[in-house]
Order: C-alpha cells, then structure tokens, then sequence
C-alpha cells in the first residue's frame, strides 16, 4: 500500500510545495518508508534545473571516508558538465549527498546525463526545464523541512508516500521516478506490474536503462519513450492499460500537463476533485481535504480511466 | 427459557450468552454454526449491550480536530447517554467513522466520509450529506444508511440486510458478496458491480460497469441505463409485476423514481450454470440458506 497525490492549478501558480506537503502527510499511514515530490515551476527562464544524488542517505553512516568520496564524485560531475559545454549558473547542496543545479546548456541533455551517471554513486534524479524532483527518507514533514518545498512555487506537482514492499527502503527505490533521460517527465504509481519483465526488457531493446528493480520505474520509462516518439500523453496512457497488467493507479506529470490512468479492474483506489481553478487527487480523500476542508464534490474514476489536465 | 439479565451476558463467555439467547449449535461437515433460535425462547430485538436512546435527544460533534478513535468513542458515550439523535460535523474524509454500531440511531454526518463508514452497524439510521470512500456500509446487518453524494468502490461489500442508498454514482464492485439486503445507487456503477453476489436486491438507475454479476449465486440487480457487459453467469430476466412493484415503492422511497418509471430496468440473475449449493451440499442448503 502506497499513497499518490497530484494537483494542478489551472493557469496560475500556487504554493505546489506546501500543497503538496499537506496531502501527502495526509498520507503518511499508507507509506510511511520514504517521501517523493516532482514540482513543477516556473520555466520561462529557458534553464536547465538538475536535481541529483551523490549517494544514500544511509551511505553517510559508513564513517568519515564518505566525505571524501562525495567531493571526488561532485567534481566527477562538474567536469562532465564543463565538457558537455554546460554553464553552471547555481549550485546548492541541499543534503551532503542531494545537489541542487541550475545549468545553461545548448547540446544534447540526454547524452550529457547519460555520462554524468557513470560516475560511480550518482543519479540524476530529475532534468528539465521545471520539473524538480526530490525525494528523501521519512514523512512529508522530514523530507519538505529539509528540502525546503514549503514555499516552493509552481504550477503542479505529483507526490509519493512509499511503503515498501517489493525493494529496498532506500531513495533510488523511492518515487516519483524521472523517465531517464526525458526532460520534465515523472510519475508515481500505487500498485503492482505483473509483467514488468516482460516490458522491462522489452524498454530495455529499445535502448532504455533502469535505475532500480521497481515495477513504477517502467510507466515513466514507458510513457517518456512513447511521448519522444511523438505519442500524445493521453494516447500513451491508453496504450499503457493495454498493454500493461496488473493493478495498478498511476499519475504523470510533464512540463504542462498531468495525467492519471486506472487500470482494467480498477482495484486501487483514486479520488478526484475538479474545478474552474485546479484539480487535485489522491489515493484517499483525507488528502484532498488537507488542502480543501471546505465540503466539495469529489468522485472515484473507473476502471480504465485516463484523464489529462493542462496546466 | 429463563430471562437472562444484560449484566448477566455481559459476563458469560460466547459459547455461554448463545446459549442463553436461545441459540444452539450443531456441527455441519467439520464447521460449528450457531444456525437458529430455540422455538421457545423469549425473543430478543436488541442486542443485549446495547444502550436505550432516545431519537429526540439530539446533540452535535464538531470533529474537525478529532481522531476517528475518538469521534467514534464520543459517539458511543452519547449513545450511553441516551442520545438517539447524533450530528457529526466536519468529519472531513476521515476513515471508520459511525462503525459497529448496534443499535438504534439516527446518525447524521454534515460532510464527507473516508474508507470503510459506518461499516458493521446493526440498526441505525444514518444520512451522510457528502460523499464516502470506499467499503461505506460493509457488512450492515439492518437499518439505512443514505449518501447524498457519491460513493466509492465496494460501496456495502457483503451487506446482510438494511438499505444502503447512494444519490450519486459509486465505483466498482458494488455489493460484492451482499448476502441480502438491498443498494440503491442512483447514477452509475462501476465495474463487477455485483461480483459473487449471494442474496438480496441491487438498484442501479444509471449505467453499470463490464462484468456486472460475474460469477453471482442468488439475488438480483436491476439496472435502468446502459450495461457494459454481463459478468459470468449473469443472465437478463424479464421484470415481473412484483418487481415492479418493489421498485417503485423503494425508489420513490428514497426519492430516486424516475421520471419515465421502472418499466425500462433490466433485470439481472444468477444463470445458475456455474458451481451452487443445490449441486454439491443439498443437505447443507437448508440449514444454511
């Protein structure tokens, strides 16, 4: 059991990162293991915003060598983005191991990221134009306290409380996961793939790489291959319920839009509220009324349910 | 059969207070039932712990800030006070509330429920004025329970008797495994509404889900939109006098008749093809059904 919100503010920015927060701290009981959050800001800037980890937050118990071992594995990373002819406009280091980049880049991002993650203990968490994807250890509170997300303004954002039981308790395994290396593209997921290796390695002959052994990777991955390939979000969300099984209820975010899919036996839960200004959803309505304790009108999409929503 | 006291219930074990009540047991193919009550036995309509209120004694919760333990708790400590009318305000989505009650009560929720309200209750008459999650009403044994908006899946799993009432439209699997009693939804349902279904009555005004009835033993569905498909098993009757007459009553009950009648319903029974007592524990039936 998992917990998975999404809202979208229709024209406007909000405080996506507070919003954001309330709900899914709604959510703590369904996954208390670790927290994710893929906000969407302001892209007008034309810059890149890179969020990535130089290791677990569990590797920073094994002793002072870990020190070390980041600052060779940051400098890695700086020297691969001088060579791809990136401009480092900011560089925040959020947690020892969790940078924070702002970057001008003209090239080939995707070729770009693909060699920062050979360095040994990196991953690139997001890339994109706004996304910015964090996900930490701990409940909504640790994880927005140490990130600073309270004030984070944008335009929609999807989240994730984890609770895990098919991998490991640890960040690579916690969502949203970034559709590698699709600008702007993440997605949370409730449920459970039942022929993830099939379209694991199906993915995997089209040339996509996986970070992790969990099934959700795969609908980012999935729905990022189809989107480069000129597939509208809806359409791909369509193809997805065909063609994947199991159970499952899943949220896509990318630059401008946010998308949700159920699948054939609609058997994990979604509510969803609608209006003129905004559209929020998640796997319990406690969530909603976090943001909205106002009486409202909400209501559970369908089995095979896809909806889009632009921002 | 000797009148037994509440106070002496309360301190028999199971086996004893069944006993007590008039109920015996026998053993059916390995299992232990408690299967009927003792002819002779001095009724009981009330459960024997359950407290005397009084439908004009009427007070307010404000639960905003409360947990569900204790907006359920304070729900119970008024009833043992003697109040038998109880509005709940602000409940806010949250999980469990109004569970396990066994008695009579009218109960009345200004707001939404989360997953699993006023599941297991025996008598009560509750109006929710908002939506619920899922699992609202599951395995009610008697009363009503009325949801002014829209409900979520599974909406009265396993019910037992009573009428559980959704003005809006609800999700999938509705009524999987009700034993008896009847829904009323009055927009649409989801998919496998009535999946496994054993007994009662289930009123669908709008369009149902694919796989409606699939694998349904007894009881039937009545559906007035549109069917996506029918479930395994699941096979179309036509509407007798009788049924008719049992939906106008209770749609125009609960104010959900509509305008061109009940004519245009399909109905919706057990095919009786698949696996059923009447083939493999003829014996059992009886004493069970």
């Amino acid at each position: 059991m998992c917990g998975i919100a999404g809202l979208i503010h229709r024209g406007k920015s909000s405080n996506v990162g507070g919003e954001m927060t309330s709900m899914l701290q709604a959510l703590k009981h369904r996954g208390p293991d670790s927290t994710g959050y893929a906000v969407y800001g302001d892209t007008s800037s034309g810059d890149y915003i890179m969020r990535l980890k130089a290791a677990e937050a569990e590797d920073m118990n094994k002793g002072r060598g870990i020190t070390s071992i980041l600052e060779n594995r940051i400098a890695e990373v700086d020297l691969i983005l001088a060579e791809h002819g990136a401009v480092v406009k900011s560089k925040e280091a959020i947690t020892p191991y969790a940078l924070r980049y702002v970057l001008s880049h003209n090239g080939d991002t995707g070729m770009m990221a693909e060699h920062i993650e050979e360095t040994e203990g990196v991953e690139i968490l997001s890339m994109g134009n706004g996304l910015e994807l964090i996900k930490d250890l701990g409940d909504a509170s640790v994880v927005s306290d140490l990130y600073g997300l309270n004030d984070f303004k944008g335009t929609h954002g999807i989240g994730h409380t984890r609770m895990a039981t098919e991998s490991d308790v640890d960040i690579k395994s916690a969502h949203p996961y970034w559709a590698f290396p699709y600008n702007d593209v993440s997605v949370v997921h409730n449920g459970q793939i039942t022929n993830y290796w099939i379209m694991r390695r199906m993915m995997e002959r089209k040339g996509h790489r996986f970070m992790s052994n969990c099934d959700s990777e795969l609908l980012a991955v999935y729905v990022a291959h189809d989107l480069s390939n000129g597939v509208s979000l809806e359409d791909s969300l369509r193809k997805s319920i065909e063609e994947i099984d199991g159970v499952f209820t899943y949220l896509v975010a990318t630059k401008n839009q946010l998308g949700m899919a159920k699948d054939t036996m609609a058997a994990k839960p979604l509510v969803l509220y609608e209006s003129d200004e905004m559209i929020a959803m998640a796997s319990e309505e406690v969530a909603i009324r976090a943001i909205l304790p106002q009486e409202i009108d909400t209501y559970d999409p369908y089995d095979e349910e896809v909806r889009v929503w632009q921002a | 059969m000797a009148s037994v006291s509440d106070a002496e219930l309360r301190n028999m074990s199971q086996e004893e207070r069944v006993t007590a009540l008039g109920m015996r047991t026998e053993q059916l193919t390995g299992r232990s039932m408690f299967i009927e009550f003792d002819e002779d036995a001095e009724e009981r309509f009330t459960y024997p712990w359950a407290p005397d209120v009084d439908y004009n004694k009427r007070t307010e919760i404000d639960t905003g800030d409360m947990t569900e333990t204790e907006v359920n708790a304070e729900i119970r400590s008024l009833m043992d006070q003697g109040y038998g009318t109880i509005v709940i305000k602000d409940p806010r989505g949250k999980h469990s509330l109004g569970v396990g009650i066994l008695n009579r009560l009218n109960l009345i929720f200004e707001g939404s429920l989360g997953y699993f309200g006023v599941g297991l209750i025996d008598g009560p008459n509750v109006r929710i004025n908002g939506r619920v999650g899922w699992s609202c009403g599951e395995n009610m044994m008697s009363g009503t329970v009325i949801v002014e908006k829209n409900a979520g899946s599974t909406f009265g799993a396993a019910i037992r008797g009573g009428d559980l009432v959704c003005k809006g439209s609800v999700g999938s699997r509705t009524g999987i495994d009700m034993k008896g009693g009847s829904i009323i939804v009055g927009g649409d349902t989801g998919a496998l509404s009535g999946f496994m279904m054993q007994r009662g009555r289930m009123v669908v005004c709008g369009n149902a889900g694919k796989n409606l009835g699939d694998s349904m033993y007894d009881g039937t569905i009545y559906v007035g939109g549109e069917i996506q498909s029918l479930g395994v098993d699941a096979v179309e009757e036509p509407l007798s006098d009788l049924d008719r007459a049992w939906l106008k009553r209770k749609l125009t009950q609960y104010g959900l008749m509509p305008d061109n009648g009940v004519d245009h319903f399909t109905k919706i029974v057990a095919g009786k093809m698949l696996w059923n007592y009447d083939n493999l524990e003829p014996t059992e039936k009886k004493l069970i059904l």
